[in-house]
């Protein structure tokens, strides 16, 4: 198949469906309706399932009863959404089943905006519901990476017994590129016989499957969130995902950046080298696992001055970024959280503010 | 002579930690009567609450979910829109069905969701320490209502087997009592016919279960017993409220 032209959010629902993903449950909220749009259309063409819930909350927990059966199972929602998301995240995460949730972020806190934001950094690598888990999260620079990134989710998910989240900025389901489709993904999870609630004539063994959460023992709990610590560590080994742009000469700032962002800085990064101004970046593709080294190996260059973290929000990157600096550099923040992306321009004056 | 008793096939041996009195684990029997009788044990899956009855999985021997409060028909509807082979059913109380989990069952009932609900009804909030439910009677004292519910200032209790059957929703409601062998008896049939109605992929079930609580009741299990017939059922009528059949 060659490229075709879609929206993001069309483009997101049919990678899933590609990903041999046939089950959508998911609540209307701008800018990612278009997803359940695309998909109460396309879901019954392919004989998946589609229902509308009631809320976020009730489609978290659909997703939960869905993915304990172990189904493939995703969502698409935006910030406020997410929120209500969290609880039912948090038990996912626990009961360990695979699932993938997609938050398109508009700005915050409460309602906010409409318009493009990555307000929901923290929320999405730090936490959003309560205990001890972690997601592991993708944050598409593109229509194309976005469709790429949710037909690795599942795959993910899988391995890890845990929820994936694609972490998109408005843009990212509002904008039409051209994209073209990897070949059919579909990987059965080979191991959900061992512990999904699919029914226990489903399984040779006979013994019956548990999902909880729930452990009133301490030390039992303990056991529990070490095992799934050590998930969360193989992950920080083996998932880090980064690119690297104009890393090569002397640069003498380096921009951390990702999403819709990255790309209006990798223009900005153009017309200063056409000036004769060297700026290099690191562009996370996974924000959680962070890649830490990558950066603190950009910033340790000789030529490097400072580290600019540019987000469309406040700074929640920036911790992070300096976690990475260790104090090598002096870290600084760019960026803008109304639903504006900041222009080249702006990022060119930041940088040349940064040097004088 | 023949076995006159015997435990179902669908209970496990473990010694269930509700207290003495406790009407939990009659509704738990009635379940697994029914899941042995109807022989679906191996593609049942249950969904438990959050509640007293949170470690009921141990009480039984096939696949189980457990729920965040509230949020079990929400996991029912994941679960049987995937695998609509699969037997679903939620096991849920007052606290977790008439309060923070009322839009999830209200939602459930109205799409019609081909899963089974069992309600305990006991009144008040079991395992968090008896505090006032969306169910406590007027003027009961629970430990969020010490000088009893009043009605002017928190309404009246919600009667959920008749608010779902205002719906206009094919489904089957009904609502029995575990006090008494006459009502148990009802109760069983109710939960094999709402079962059998998702068996035949007919409609969407929920038996509530007039229950007791004596531990937070403050009463002797005898007095408890007295006291729902007294005081709950003149209040909860017993009954068929919906029946696809008669749609
Ligand atoms: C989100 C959330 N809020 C509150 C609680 C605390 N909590 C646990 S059980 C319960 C009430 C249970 O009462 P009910 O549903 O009537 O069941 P019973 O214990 O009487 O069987 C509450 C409030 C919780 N676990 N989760
Ligand atoms: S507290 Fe009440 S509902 Fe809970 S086990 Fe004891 S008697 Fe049963």
């Amino acid at each position: 198949m060659g490229k075709v032209l879609m929206k993001g959010n069309e483009a997101i629902g049919e990678a899933a469906i590609r990903a041999g993903c046939l089950n959508y449950f998911a609540y209307p909220i701008t800018p990612q309706s278009e997803v359940a749009e695309y998909l109460a259309r396309r879901m019954p063409e392919v004989g998946g399932v589609f229902l509308q819930g009631e809320s976020e909350v009730a489609v978290s927990y659909m997703i939960f009863g869905a993915a304990a059966c172990g189904e493939r199972i995703f969502t698409t929602s935006s910030s406020p959404g997410i929120s209500l998301m969290s609880e039912g995240i948090s038990y996912i995460s626990g009961a360990q089943c695979p699932a993938v949730f997609v938050n398109i972020m508009r700005g915050g806190p409460g309602l906010g905006g409409i318009l493009p934001s990555q307000a929901d950094y923290l929320q999405s690598t730090k936490g959003g519901g309560h205990g001890d888990y972690k997601l592991l999260v993708m944050a598409p620079a593109s229509v194309q990476e976005a469709v790429e990134m949710v037909m690795r989710a599942f795959p993910l998910a899988e391995k890890y017994r845990n929820p994936v989240m694609i972490l998109g900025d408005g843009l990212i389901g509002q904008m039409m590129e051209p994209v073209e489709f990897p070949d059919h993904l579909k990987v059965e999870p080979s191991n959900k016989n061992e512990w999904a609630t699919n029914g226990m004539d489903t399984r040779k063994s006979k013994t019956r499957n548990l999902v909880k959460t729930m452990y009133l023992n301490p030390e039992e709990l303990n056991a529990h969130n070490l095992k799934l610590k050590a998930k969360y560590e193989q992950m920080a080994r083996e998932e880090i995902l980064y690119e690297n742009y104009n890393l090569d000469g002397k640069y003498k700032v380096l921009i951390v950046s990702y999403g819709t962002m990255s790309r209006v800085c990798r223009t900005a990064i153009d017309n200063l080298k056409a000036n004769g101004l060297e700026v290099g970046m690191v562009r996370p593709q996974h924000v959680f696992p962070f890649p830490h080294q990558a950066i603190n190996q950009a910033a340790s260059k000789k030529s490097c001055q400072a580290v600019l973290s540019v987000e469309m929000c406040m700074g929640q990157m920036v911790e992070d970024v300096e976690r990475s600096v260790l104090g090598k550099r002096p870290v600084h923040w760019y960026g803008k959280c109304g639903g504006e992306v900041p222009t080249p321009e702006e990022v060119m004056e930041e940088v040349e503010r940064l040097l004088s | 002579m023949g076995k006159t008793f015997q435990k179902p096939e669908a209970l496990s041996d473990a010694i269930t930690h509700y207290c003495p009195g406790c009407t939990h684990g009659v509704a738990h029997r009635l379940v697994a009567e029914v899941i042995d009788e109807l022989g679906i044990r191996g593609r049942t899956v249950g969904i438990g609450p959050v509640g007293c009855a949170v470690m009921m999985y141990n009480y039984f021997t096939f696949d189980f979910q457990e729920a965040a409060h509230g949020r079990a028909p929400a996991m029912a509807t994941g679960a049987k829109r995937v695998r609509p082979d699969l037997i679903v059913f939620t096991y849920q109380g007052d606290g977790d069905l008439a309060s923070i989990g009322l839009s999830e069952i209200v939602h459930a009932a109205n799409r019609g969701e081909k899963f089974t609900t069992i309600f305990i009804n006991n009144a008040v909030y079991g395992m968090t320490g008896g505090q006032m439910a969306p169910t406590t009677m007027p003027d009961q004292r629970t430990t969020t209502s010490p000088f009893g519910r009043k009605v002017a200032d928190v309404g009246m209790p919600i009667k959920m087997a008749e608010m779902l059957t205002s719906l206009e929703t094919p489904g089957y409601i009904a609502r029995q009592a575990l006090i008494k062998p006459k009502y148990i008896n009802r109760a069983k049939k109710a939960i094999k016919k709402a079962f059998t109605y998702q068996i035949e992929n007919r409609c969407f079930g929920l038996v509530e279960l007039i229950s007791t609580c004596p531990t937070n009741w403050g009463m002797t299990p005898v007095d408890a017993l007295k006291w729902a017939e007294e005081k709950m059922l003149h209040y909860y009528k017993l009954g068929e409220f919906k029946n696809p059949d008669e749609d």
